[in-house]
């Protein structure tokens, strides 16, 4: 047996669970936590304090531990920072200390508790200011490696996550004495409720105390209590769950830790679950967090909180050593002397601060109560070996012992109540900060959480406020029959730390002691939020819930303010840390965002395209052939094979916007910067759309297909936001229009036919009753068609590649076999199917915008379509682009370049006057896109230049200081093919 | 009769039907869609109109109605999702403006949407996974439009589960994330 494991508790002796701790192997028992099992095999040291690196072993049994901090598991699943106080220990646990050079035993690093006078709050921010270059480059990383806690493993994570959502009508925070009340009051009632608890076993503080209730065992009503609960269709029992924030309208953020009791989680499940629970009351029920009293070395492994050792013997059935002395200022500390002692447990003194301790508390059987004593010293390096007493008449004693149970009063748990930036009022009566009135809507605390500190106070208010909570929501509900409890008052008397110590700790965790709190308020910094910032009192992991209140005690009594005067810092979700992969949930990888494919999609696959990402649209690039050993190659095949013949390509990206109404005309009217008043049925037409400011956002082109029934196109990166503005226009801007809008983009597949044998090619497939001759279906038409023996569909005859070229498009699930008709139907015309690369150069060619020109920057007029925004009606954005500075002589105009000499021009370069200096003040413009044209035979660009359209044929440099290229380029007309566009019309 | 031949959602000739625990997700490609809306004024009219047409009542926000050929759902403000077999009413867009004339604004959606119906004991589980959602409170003839995967999608409640629709271009990331959703519980 362990030889610090007990008799009884809530363990099963008879499993053994063996686990090792920096590489030693140890045994413990089924329900143990780490920190427990450590503590039963003697373990106390755990661990190397943040800034000192002293020895530091478990102070807490729950989620507030600041010292027993290890590294959880290897590999992948490797986990810093986690609490040894919360982990359930399995069998093959493996886990390794931190923040120690060398071993735990001998830390390196140690040294700098040696030279910790240099050390205190601050010293970085005096010490390390010159030479101001090293601050980045070693300072801050040689600091960072000293200090600080775990490491990652920097390997992926192989555990899934998930997100989910909940509703209820009562939330229940926590299910010890108070919470069980709740909840059995609400699931009485019939409301849903949902019971969530941190812990593996519901119970609470039962579980750590051998009291509490007085006619029978909180064992036994435990047990019922939750059997019935278990019954309820209508309570969720949600252990492992903390819930670590109060959001906004009732939601609440919890974290369940499905899978981190056992090695690794089932294949498919996930590891933890980060819930949103929707509830329209919550009821917190926390519980309390004991505080620490500082004293001179107090923070030697073996001292610990009173009620945390009371868990241990109570629950764990271990006690932290076979020596235990109490140190306390409240009747708290004399029970954990009490269990100990039934325990068989030595407890040589209980040293109480108060003078009356033995009136208050009377004598116990087996110990020296020594009353109005205090710690004044401890010694042990590595472990605790005695305490130094000073007595109430001045005399000192050392005491030997192996642990010291500390207990300086209970802090309710405020976390949950404040994180809405409310205030928490000072009480009185337990020498604590209680929830103030401004708590979260819907939000009600029970139990010690609201500073109630009794057994029966805790059951009585947990019932009481599910009533009410249910009351505010029309459920009729009556208090739970309650088990008669303690009921004792509380006796204590404020302290907070023993005067005179050199180093006495207030946070452990981020080794804050006394002495740095007086230094902080010697330097000024004495509101909370300054002494926070400069000592870093409360920060990391366990944000200061052991340390805050006696942090604010200690600067209160410097200033000579009241605690209350001084205040307490704001609190913030999450209440305990949560893992990065339960906030990314399922969202991680390539499932980071939803993928979107196109009609074509199948077929591309099969034909070995090379897919490129479009927003989350996949898009084929190209299309490679045998012998192809570069991309170029494809796309200049796939660009002549159009412009010689016939090419197809997939553009059902595109957004398709569903304009319906009798007003729909009038509407695009406001949309677009030109007219499409008068656009006759039959006919598309290329327009612009400009945002309030007057820039240029947005082309495409609408098609009437009747008097009230337009189809727009946008751009594929625009779909979303172009029908999010119509949607605003038609329901904010012009309420009174009759316009439905509807999006249709990915019912339709649509594919674009393009080259001088595309009517060929198509007149295969439409259905004869449908003449598109170059006559009744002349350039800019569009209509409702049939194709391929009866399947509606749609045809417009537009160009985006400056051929002759239409847009054909059929319901989505018929476009996979459209596709592949128009290459076995196009088969004799040398049908190619051109990609996205293709279709870019083909583009640049035609001198047409695209993206990278309407930049947010632009205006119709730089864009050379100045022309299109027509002055005879009112737009989005007209107004606007009136501004002197819009159409000031002299601006940017679109226009082609091409290197004198056979370079290449490169997108993102800068427009230099041949002579004169190369600097931003005579930038002359820049590159927008570029390509080789296999047309041309050449690299040719678009770019935006000064003034551009008078300065035809003048000869600039293109110059690119990030690829450090320096081309001469002439400039040309942006039409580099059929610049009278007769293809189009052919 | 087009000699073309559709494909399915998730790209098969088939639909996809997978079982997963007690679940089965069931890929639903014979479903044909029409969204229509009520021209400004003419809500009572376009009400009255398919009413004569399907014999329902157009349903409230968050409601669906149904009997043997059709259902319909709300969608927005005079706004509705109308849906019948494919096989029988592949026009649906045609016969849905034909009865509504030029007071209802009808546009065919049939193939804008992949649905999977999801049934089996598991179903308000899975879902709590999925979507905030309040299944629970729903009711039997609930629809809603809500987030799933980052793809807005119609919820519909069914006998023993519920209809997920979601943008056709997605169904496989939409498929993807039901699947895992149903590993993870089933």
């Amino acid at each position: 047996m362990s030889i610090n494991r007990l008799t009884g508790g809530l363990i099963d002796h008879n499993a053994p669970v063996k686990f090792s701790f920096d590489g030693n192997t140890y045994e413990g028992r089924g329900g143990d936590t780490l920190a427990s099992a450590l503590l039963a095999n003697g373990v106390r040291l755990m661990g190397r304090s943040f800034k000192y690196h002293r020895p530091r072993g478990v102070v807490t049994a729950g989620s507030e531990e600041p010292n027993a901090l290890v590294q959880l598991r290897t590999g992948g699943r490797q986990e810093p920072n986690t609490r040894a106080t919360t982990i359930e220990l399995f069998n093959g646990l493996t886990a390794k200390s931190q923040n120690r050079l060398v071993s735990l035993k001998f830390d390196a690093l140690g040294i700098n508790d040696i030279f910790h006078n240099f050390l205190a709050a601050g010293f970085y921010y005096k010490t390390f200011m010159w030479p101001r270059a090293f601050w980045e480059k070693l300072y801050e990383p040689v600091i960072r490696n000293a200090a600080g806690l775990g490491n990652l493993s920097l390997e992926d994570d192989p555990d899934c996550y998930d997100k989910g959502f909940l509703h209820c009508d009562l939330l229940i925070v926590g299910a010890g004495p108070a919470g069980l009340a709740a909840a059995l009051t609400a699931g009485r009632a019939g409301a849903r409720v949902i019971l969530a608890e941190e812990d593996f076993l519901l119970g609470g503080r039962f579980l750590a105390e051998t009291g509490g209730l007085t006619d029978m065992s909180a064992a036994d009503w435990l047990a019922v209590t939750q059997a019935e609960l278990a019954a309820m269709d209508n309570v969720r029992i949600m252990p492992r769950t903390t819930v670590v924030g109060a959001y906004d309208h009732g939601i609440y953020g919890a974290l369940e830790r499905v899978a981190d009791h056992v090695p690794i989680p089932e294949s498919g499940r996930p590891r933890q679950i980060f819930w949103r629970i929707y509830a329209k009351q919550a009821v917190v029920c926390a519980g309390g967090i004991e505080r620490p009293i500082s004293f001179e070395n107090n923070d030697r492994p073996g001292v610990m909180l009173a009620g945390a050792v009371r868990a241990y013997v109570n629950r764990w059935a271990v006690t932290p050593a076979q020596s235990v002395v109490v140190f306390t200022n409240n009747d708290d500390g004399h029970r954990t002397a009490r269990d100990l002692i039934a325990k068989g447990v030595s407890v040589p003194a209980v040293i109480d601060v108060r003078v009356d301790a033995c009136a208050s508390a009377g004598d116990i059987e087996g110990t020296e109560v020594l009353a109005g004593a205090q710690i004044v010293d401890t010694k042990g390096r590595l472990g605790i070996k005695s305490v130094t007493i000073r007595l109430a008449n001045g005399q000192t004693r050392v005491v030997p012992c192996c642990a010291v149970a500390v207990s300086g009063g209970w802090n309710p748990n405020l976390g949950l109540t404040c994180h809405q930036r409310g205030r928490p009022v000072w009480n009185d009566t337990i020498h604590a900060f209680v929830p103030g009135a401004d708590l979260p809507v819907g939000q009600l605390v029970a139990g010690a959480a609201n500073g109630v500190m009794s057994t029966h106070g805790a059951l009585k208010s947990g019932a009481e406020s599910a009533v009410q909570a249910l009351a505010n929501i029309g459920i009729d509900a009556h208090p739970a029959e309650i088990p008669r409890a303690e009921d004792a008052p509380l006796s204590i008397t404020p302290f907070w730390h023993v005067k005179g110590a050199k180093r006495a700790w207030v946070d452990f965790q981020n080794d804050v002691t006394v002495k740095d709190i007086r230094l902080a308020h010697q330097e000024g910094f004495r509101s909370v939020e300054h002494l926070k910032r400069y000592t870093t009192l409360g920060m990391a992991t366990d944000q200061g819930k052991t340390a805050n209140l006696t942090g604010l005690a200690v600067m209160a009594e410097l200033t000579g303010k009241t605690i209350p005067e001084t205040g307490a810092t704001i609190f913030r979700p999450p209440y305990t840390p949560v893992a990065m992969g339960a906030l990314a949930g399922r969202a991680v990888g390539r499932e980071f965002h939803p993928t979107r494919l196109t009609p074509s999609h199948k077929w591309a696959k099969e034909q070995g395209a090379e897919f490129v990402e479009v927003g989350n649209w996949l898009r084929a690039q190209y299309f490679p052939r045998s012998g192809e050993t570069n991309w170029r190659q494809s796309v200049d095949r796939e660009v002549l094979a159009t412009r010689r013949s016939v090419g197809v390509c997939d553009v059902t990206t595109l957004g398709k916007i569903d304009v319906q109404g009798a007003h729909a005309a009038t509407f695009l009217n406001k949309i677009y910067a030109n007219g499409f008043g008068k656009l006759p049925v039959g006919k598309v037409r290329y327009g612009v759309m400009l945002r309030e400011d007057g820039v240029a956002y947005d082309d495409g082109t609408a098609a009437r297909l009747a008097e009230d029934h337009f189809v727009v196109t946008t751009t594929t990166a625009n779909a979303v936001l172009v029908y999010r503005n119509m949607e605003f226009a038609r329901q904010c801007l012009w309420p009174d229009l009759d316009v439905q809008l509807v999006s249709t983009t990915e019912a339709w597949a649509q594919y674009a036919v393009a080259g001088p044998n595309s009517r060929k090619v198509l007149q295969k497939i439409v259905d004869a009753t449908f003449d598109i001759s170059n006559d009744a279906f002349p350039f800019m038409a569009c209509g409702e068609i049939t194709v391929c023996g009866g399947l509606r569909a749609r045809l417009f005859r537009i160009s985006f590649s400056g051929e002759l070229a239409y847009e054909i498009a059929v319901p989505t699930q018929y476009g996979d076999a459209l596709m592949r008709r128009l290459i076995e139907e196009g088969a004799e015309y040398d049908i190619t199917p051109y990609g996205t690369e293709a279709l870019g150069v083909m583009r640049i060619e035609k001198g047409h915008a695209a993206g990278a020109e309407l930049n947010g920057t632009t205006t119709a007029s730089n864009l050379g379509l100045g022309r299109m925004v027509s002055k005879k009606k009112d737009c989005i954005g007209n107004t606007l682009s009136e501004r002197e500075g819009m159409a000031l002589d002299g601006a940017m105009a679109l226009v082609g370049l091409k290197p004198t000499n056979g370079d290449i021009v490169l997108a993102g370069a800068h427009l230099m006057n041949l002579e004169g200096p190369v600097d931003a003040a005579h930038d002359q413009g820049y590159v927008t896109s570029a390509a080789y044209s296999p047309v041309v035979k050449s690299s040719i660009g678009l770019s935006l230049l000064k003034d551009g359209s008078n300065r035809m044929g003048e000869t600039l440099r293109a110059i690119s200081p990030l690829d450090g290229s320096d081309v001469l380029v002439q400039v040309v007309s942006a039409h580099f093919v059929d610049p009278d566009g007769g293809r189009l019309r052919d | 009769m087009t000699d073309l031949k559709p494909i399915a959602a998730l790209g098969g000739t088939t639909p996809c039907i997978e079982v997963i625990g007690d679940l089965t997700i069931s890929e639903i490609s014979d479903r044909a869609l029409a969204s229509l809306a009520a021209r400004a004024g003419a809500g009572p009219s376009v009400a009255a109109k398919m009413k004569a047409l399907t014999g329902l009542d157009l349903p409230e926000p968050g409601a669906l109605v149904a009997s043997d050929t059709w259902s319909i759902w709300w969608m927005g403000p005079d706004q509705w999702m109308v849906d019948a077999d494919h096989a029988s009413h592949e026009l649906l867009e045609r016969t849905v403006k034909s009865a509504v004339g030029s007071e209802g604004s009808v546009t065919e959606q049939t193939d804008g949407w992949c649905r999977f119906d999801i049934t089996g004991p598991s179903s308000e589980a899975l879902f709590e996974r999925l979507c905030p959602v309040d299944l629970q409170s729903m009711g039997p003839q609930g629809a809603t439009r809500t987030m799933i995967h980052h793809l807005g999608c119609f919820l519909i409640r069914l006998r023993g589960g519920c209809a997920v629709l979601g943008p056709r271009s997605s169904a496989g990331s939409l498929h993807h994330a039901l699947v895992t959703a149903a590993r993870s519980i089933a």
